[in-house]
């Protein structure tokens, strides 16, 4: 039953599944962003209340559970850490102010993830 | 909810990653993170069709961790359910971990009503895992349609508030306490303004062995006509206005997680959300539809009350 013409068997057939795990990591939600947070650490009593409602995972912490600042490749910039802050630590500022705003991401990185993976290239290569 | 430290807490990898594609502030991600948070065994997921399940699989990426199946709208608790029963074949033959945790989710329209049946009959059947609804209240992956979980007075795309009529009609149904009637060992209900609450309800639902059932109430910032950045001010407000009550319910028995020291009118939950702008609109106020809506909560909590007795 498993094995077809060929010495092929369902075991070695490709898939037709996402069979690569967390590479949405690779996606720079953080080009969605408007408004950036601005941690202040002398504020910041790592109480981690934003740390557990970011949607995007966004807030880093260092190993000693302490938090250490805003991943910015995925914040969307919706503000939540912001107003759940009780020390007045992060502040929404809009992106235009700062010189690095709308940076993109590096080119084709669906095409070398799919590449890696030497899986599905041939559905989605050009 | 003791026992639950956001500190050891840190460390862990989340079976949800970042990079997802879910709106700024939905508070869909925020549930399930927490709520992954509660579990320490390896997990295998079961994603109904809906916004999470959507953003979170975007071709071809996923967002996932862990082994993640996405099914047709109707059917994550039967999938779920024959998941659970391959997996117990082949811990049997000592070809797979014994201790996996299993976790379906689907929004409101994947549980109250196109997932309803199969989920009813999985929580019959009593296979071992989890099924966790992300509840915003109506079809908002597809533009904000009515559900049977859309609240009385709300504006939804199928059910809009004009001149005649004030949004939904109806009242939402009230599906955890369907579930909690199949007699299931665990059935809660939370929403996101206080995390260890919901990650304590989490755990105590996947350590319980037969099926369990979470409900917990998410904002959706874009169809609640809401800021970004309110999911947690929401929240509390739902849950201080006994709009939506924190509870749980254990072998059968109701009990109370959280109770409002003063409950707000359901007003202050109602104003801080454009869906429900209609209802107080200068000159065409809605008072009639607010009051009702009152009612409901009123007439729910009592109900409530008396099962926790």
């Amino acid at each position: 039953m498993s094995r077809v013409k060929g010495g092929v068997s369902w075991r070695n057939t490709p898939p037709g599944t996402v069979t690569f795990g967390a590479s949405a990591m690779e996606v720079e939600t953080g080009l969605w962003r408007s408004m950036r947070p601005v941690l202040d650490l002398e504020k910041c009593v790592s109480c981690l209340k934003c740390w557990v409602q970011c949607p995007d995972a966004s807030i880093m912490t260092d190993e000693d559970a302490r938090v250490c600042g805003i991943n910015e490749y995925f914040c969307k910039g919706c503000g939540v850490c912001q107003a759940v802050c009780p020390a007045g630590a992060i502040s929404m500022r809009p992106e235009s102010d700062f010189s690095d705003c709308g940076k993109v991401c590096e080119p084709d990185k669906v095409m070398q993830l799919v590449k890696n993976t030497g899986m599905v290239g041939e559905l989605v290569g050009s | 909810m003791s026992g639950v430290r956001l500190k050891d807490l840190v460390g862990k990898k989340n079976p949800l990653t970042e990079g997802h594609r879910m709106c700024p502030g939905c508070g869909a991600p925020t549930e399930l993170r927490q709520a992954f948070m509660g579990i320490d065994d390896p997990v295998v997921v079961v994603g109904a069709t809906g916004c999470l399940e959507v953003s979170s699989t975007v071709y071809p990426y996923s967002a996932w961790r862990v082994p993640f199946m996405h099914v047709a709208f109707e059917n994550a608790a039967a999938a779920i359910s024959g998941v659970v029963a391959a997996h117990s074949v082949l811990a049997e033959r000592g070809t797979a971990k014994k201790n996996i945790k299993f976790v379906a989710f689907g929004g409101d329209g994947g549980t109250y009503d196109i997932g309803l049946q199969a989920l009813s009959g999985a929580l019959e059947r009593g296979h071992d895992f989890t099924y966790i609804c992300y509840n915003n209240q109506g079809y908002m992956n597809t533009g904000a349609q009515r559900s049977s979980a859309t609240p009385r007075g709300a504006n939804a795309t199928t059910s809009p508030a004009g001149s005649v009529l004030g949004g939904k009609l109806q009242r939402a149904k009230n599906m955890t306490e369907i579930a909690a009637a199949h007699d299931i060992p665990y059935v809660a209900q939370t929403t996101l303004h206080n995390p260890a609450d919901l990650i304590s309800k989490v755990r105590r639902a996947v350590e319980t062995p037969g099926p369990a059932f979470v409900n917990v109430l998410v904002p959706c910032a874009l169809f609640w006509k809401i800021a970004t950045c309110d999911q947690v001010k929401i929240c509390k407000l739902a849950a201080d206005t006994r709009f939506w009550p924190i509870y749980e319910v254990i072998e059968g028995r109701h009990a109370l997680s959280y109770t409002p020291r003063t409950p707000l009118p359901l007003e202050e939950f109602l104003k801080a959300q454009g869906r429900y702008s209609h209802l107080f609109r200068a000159g065409a106020e809605r008072a009639d539809i607010v009051a009702q809506a009152q009612k409901d909560i009123d007439d729910d909590w009592e109900k409530l009350l008396r099962k926790c007795s």
